[in-house]
């Protein structure tokens, strides 16, 4: 076990660096210039500006300085927000975007456990049809126009009632999170119902849970114990890559509803070429999925015995 | 003895029963959750907005930003936002009122002459710690601005001040600043050249004073948060959670503090989002917002107070007059001249509201010697005439001794409005003049980087005023000016530009702007698309709002509340 999580975390840094190795090439070949702005400014300033963010040395140069601040954690300054470490960014908006994932992975996670047992349940009967009905709208509906419709609805719904009971947009209580969390969580929940309602279908059948009912085992515990439990793997194996897939695809459900979370700095940042904040939140970012998988694969031993971790 | 239809429907209703208690410790586990995380985050949290966009009792106005403020150092600041938000917690020597005129700010009287200006400062002038604002000050932020190792962009704009140029080209020390403190309230600037718009330079976010104490004990991180920032403006920033809160309150030691009167000006919502911002609006949430073409219908359905407004920029083609490109040759610059219709453009292909067409580099709100610039020198004006357009394109191949024009690149942005301009440019010089046009869409950064290098023959461009003078936009085009992206170069042109730097009578300057709109147009430097307008909505209670096309804008020091 302790030799199988050292294996993986020495994979997940060579991983780490691929990424970062791979960003700053990409980065680098993007076409534009990151420090051109509506004024033009003179060969002196150009200079100047340039030195202060190391661009003034060759490329290579620049990657290996780049790569040593890494190690030491120095993400540097900001292009666009001159007197703001990367370091700082990350600090004060990631929390943000990762409320905002934990609650839509959460939401993602019971909800498609919940509709995936019920659809399965009922199966080909009225409730089974209008879920996965709704889920086939929730897979292919972009999360923005969901995201625009929902605070649409939130307003027409507030002036129907004459009071506010939900905020359109904003942070910083429970109340924002909510509509927000739901939207950036429904595209995840309707796919994992879908995974859930076919692996539950697959376990109905089996062995195990035949002999289970012959035994007289009560429902309750065929239920839970011999087919929620087993139809859920593959859930959880998906669940570790939507974690980070949800917690940074923010980008557009923070921009409709004003939250200040790490994904806006992370669209933007490509947008204006901002170099360092791209490496900083890619790296963040990379390593974050990096670590959220062999989470995920250590945790797939915890629940399923016949996994063995070596 | 039950059936096995039977016991499938007890099991069934068991797993419904397993089901419902698991759906229920869910939704209490999602709400024990969240409440535990919005704890977590009230420690770094940005807190709600007030419940309604403009509160009477407690006097405050609720808003919304376009975006985080890039820069809050007054010696760094180019965009907007930033200079919004610095032009109410800020004042200058001179500040724009109500109606956009300029009156004393830090400096309760002046003089200016040929030589210089002198600045006596208000003696109730202090700054948010309660220290007086002193001429030393004004002296210290203009040496930061210049200092080539702060590598501000708008260093260009103190160049009048003398030697200002050579600092900012490191071929001075900043001491050597014309700008002297001959004491704490008097400022004695000399020019490097006769300024007679100083005046309307000193508005300008780069001229605000920058307290040198203060600066240094902030070490290196002036204007990065709330706390590192001192005020003399007539708000001071209470809150500044970045990224998602600005909240302004009214500064009690402002020397002009009477007339403020709001006491709270509430940014809790950080988004470029129009529609998001409208939806707010219409949930009462915010005081104000813009509104999109799409929206306008719904806005006048609503019995919303629709304003209109002119942004002060001016939206032109741009040609290359580098040797080697086509566009240098003047008969197919006048072909093309001939050939396009800007209020075509403007009133059926774009149709956006507020637009006008434009028709000169000088837009419609400057102010000449009297009246409008433009009343007073109207703009020379050339009909579309595809006949005479078609002679131009001939006279054009015959001197360019080309049987066919080759495909013209037109650099163009990647937004909505320049990919609508440009397919109209490219289907109008196909048709009237049989041209081919190759668009080329650049992404913001990538384009600014072509036209600095002259990669284009022409490209869709703009300008917006740094000061309410009509030489922020008359220089454009002389030959030594960076942002002459078409590297256009004219001694005629120059001459003017010279004469309306350094006359100080305004008629000799307001003359030389019309011989520069007319060399313009004959010479065909651009070709003047339009005038860009902004429509949006404001809440019925607040009154007072100011927008502005040179200056912070919009501009809520002097709004109200509406009683009643």
């Amino acid at each position: 076990m302790l030799n199988y999580t050292l294996k993986r975390l020495l994979q997940g840094i060579v991983t780490v660096w691929f990424i970062a190795t791979a960003t700053f090439i990409a980065m680098h070949s993007v076409p534009g210039d990151p420090l051109a702005d509506e004024k033009a400014v003179t060969a002196e300033i150009r200079a100047n500006l340039e030195a202060k963010y190391g661009l003034d040395k060759p490329v290579f140069d620049q990657y290996l300085i780049y790569m040593g601040n890494i190690v030491k954690g120095d993400f540097g300054i900001s292009f666009t927000q001159e007197n703001r470490e990367v370091n700082d960014i990350i600090r004060e908006h990631f929390p943000v975007s990762a409320t905002l994932g934990i609650l839509a992975v959460v939401f993602a996670g019971l909800g498609g456990v919940l509709w995936g047992a019920l659809t399965a349940l009922y199966r080909n009967r009225l409730p089974d049809v209008i879920i996965m009905f709704l889920v086939i709208l929730g897979i292919s509906v972009p999360s923005f126009v969901i995201a625009a419709i929902s605070q649409l609805s939130l307003v027409n719904l507030n002036d129907l009632l004459g009071v506010s009971i939900l905020p359109v947009a904003g942070w910083g209580s429970v109340w924002h999170m909510l509509v927000p969390s739901m939207v950036l969580g429904l595209g995840t929940m309707a796919y994992l119902t879908r995974l859930m309602r076919s692996s539950m279908l697959e376990i109905v059948n089996a062995d195990y849970v035949r002999t289970a009912k012959s035994k007289g085992l009560p429902p309750t515990r065929i239920f839970t114990r011999h087919q929620l439990r087993n139809a859920i793997l593959p859930v959880i194996t998906v669940l570790g890559p939507s974690i980070a897939a949800i917690t940074t695809g923010g980008f557009v459900v923070e921009l409709v509803f004003a939250i200040p979370g790490l994904g806006r700095y992370f669209v933007q940042a490509v947008q204006q070429l901002d170099y360092t904040v791209i490496m900083g939140t890619t790296v963040f970012y990379g390593s974050f999925l990096v670590f959220m998988v062999i989470v995920v694969d250590l945790l797939y031993g915890l629940i399923d015995p016949r996994v063995r971790l070596e | 003895m039950t059936t096995v239809a039977g016991s499938e429907d007890t099991f069934n209703r068991s797993a419904g029963r397993q089901l419902l208690l698991f759906a229920a410790i869910s939704i209490g586990s999602i709400g024990l959750l969240m409440y535990a995380l919005a704890w977590a985050s009230s420690l770094t949290g940005s807190g709600a907005g007030s419940e309604v966009a403009v509160d009477p009792e407690t006097r405050t106005v609720t808003l919304f930003l376009r975006e985080e403020p890039p820069q809050l150092n007054s010696s760094l600041a180019t965009d907007m936002v930033s200079g919004m938000v610095l032009g109410h917690v800020m004042e200058g020597l001179l500040r724009y009122d109500e109606h956009n005129r300029l009156v004393p700010g830090m400096a309760e009287r002046w003089e200016i002459d040929a030589n210089g200006a002198i600045f006596h400062l208000r003696s109730d002038a202090v700054w948010s710690d309660g220290a007086p604002v002193t001429a030393h000050d004004f002296v210290f932020a203009w040496q930061l601005a210049l200092d080539p190792a702060n590598a501000s962009q708008y260093a260009f704009i103190l160049y009048p001040v003398k030697n200002g140029r050579a600092i900012a080209e490191a071929k001075l020390p900043v001491s050597q600043l014309g700008a002297r403190a001959v004491d704490d309230r008097t400022l004695e600037v000399t020019f490097e050249r006769p300024v007679a718009y100083f005046d309307k330079l000193v508005a300008f976010p780069t001229y605000y004073p920058i307290r040198r104490d203060f600066y240094e004990a902030t070490k290196g991180r002036y204007g990065a948060d709330a706390h590192t920032l001192l005020y003399n403006g007539p708000f001071r920033m209470t809150r500044w959670v970045h990224g998602a809160h600005v909240r302004l309150e009214k500064n009690p030691t402002y020397w002009d503090e009477e007339r403020i009167r709001i006491e709270v000006l509430d940014f809790p919502y950080i988004t470029s989002d129009a529609n998001a911002t409208l939806n707010l609006f219409k949930d009462n949430k915010v005081a104000y917002a813009g509104l999109l073409a799409e929206n306008l219908n719904d806005a006048m359905e609503q019995r919303w107070h629709i304003k209109r407004f002119m942004d002060g920029s001016v939206f032109f083609i741009e040609f290359n007059f580098r040797d080697g490109r086509v566009t240098a040759n003047t008969n197919l610059r006048k072909a093309m001249q001939h050939a396009v219709d800007p209020a075509e453009l403007v009133y059926k292909v774009t149709k956006l509201p507020g637009y006008i067409p434009g028709e000169s580099l000088f837009p419609v709100w400057l102010r000449g010697v009297n009246g409008y610039f433009r009343q007073e020198y109207p703009a020379p004006k050339t009909i579309k005439d595809v006949v005479k357009a078609r002679e131009y394109l001939q006279a054009a191949k015959r001197e360019l001794g080309m049987e066919q024009i080759p495909p013209l690149v037109l650099l163009s942005g990647d937004n909505p409005v320049s990919n609508i301009q440009s397919e109209y440019f490219q289907q109008v010089f196909k048709q009237t003049l049989g041209l081919d046009i190759r668009i080329d869409k650049q992404i913001f950064k990538q384009r600014l980087a072509k036209m600095t290098s002259g990669d284009f023959d022409m490209v869709l461009a703009g300008w917006g005023p740094d000061y309410d003078d009509p030489l922020t936009f008359g220089d454009l085009f002389a030959s030594w000016n960076l942002n002459n992206r078409g590297r256009y170069s004219n001694p005629e042109l120059d001459r003017q530009v010279a004469i309306a730097e350094e006359s100080l009578d305004p008629k000799t300057r307001m003359d030389a702007f019309g011989e520069i709109q007319r060399i313009l147009h004959d010479d065909v430097v651009i070709l003047i698309n339009y005038e860009p307008g902004t429509t949006y909505v404001v809440n019925p209670d607040l009154g007072g709002l100011v927008r502005r096309s040179v200056g912070p804008d919009p501009d809520f020091t002097n709004a109200y509340i509406v009683e009643g």
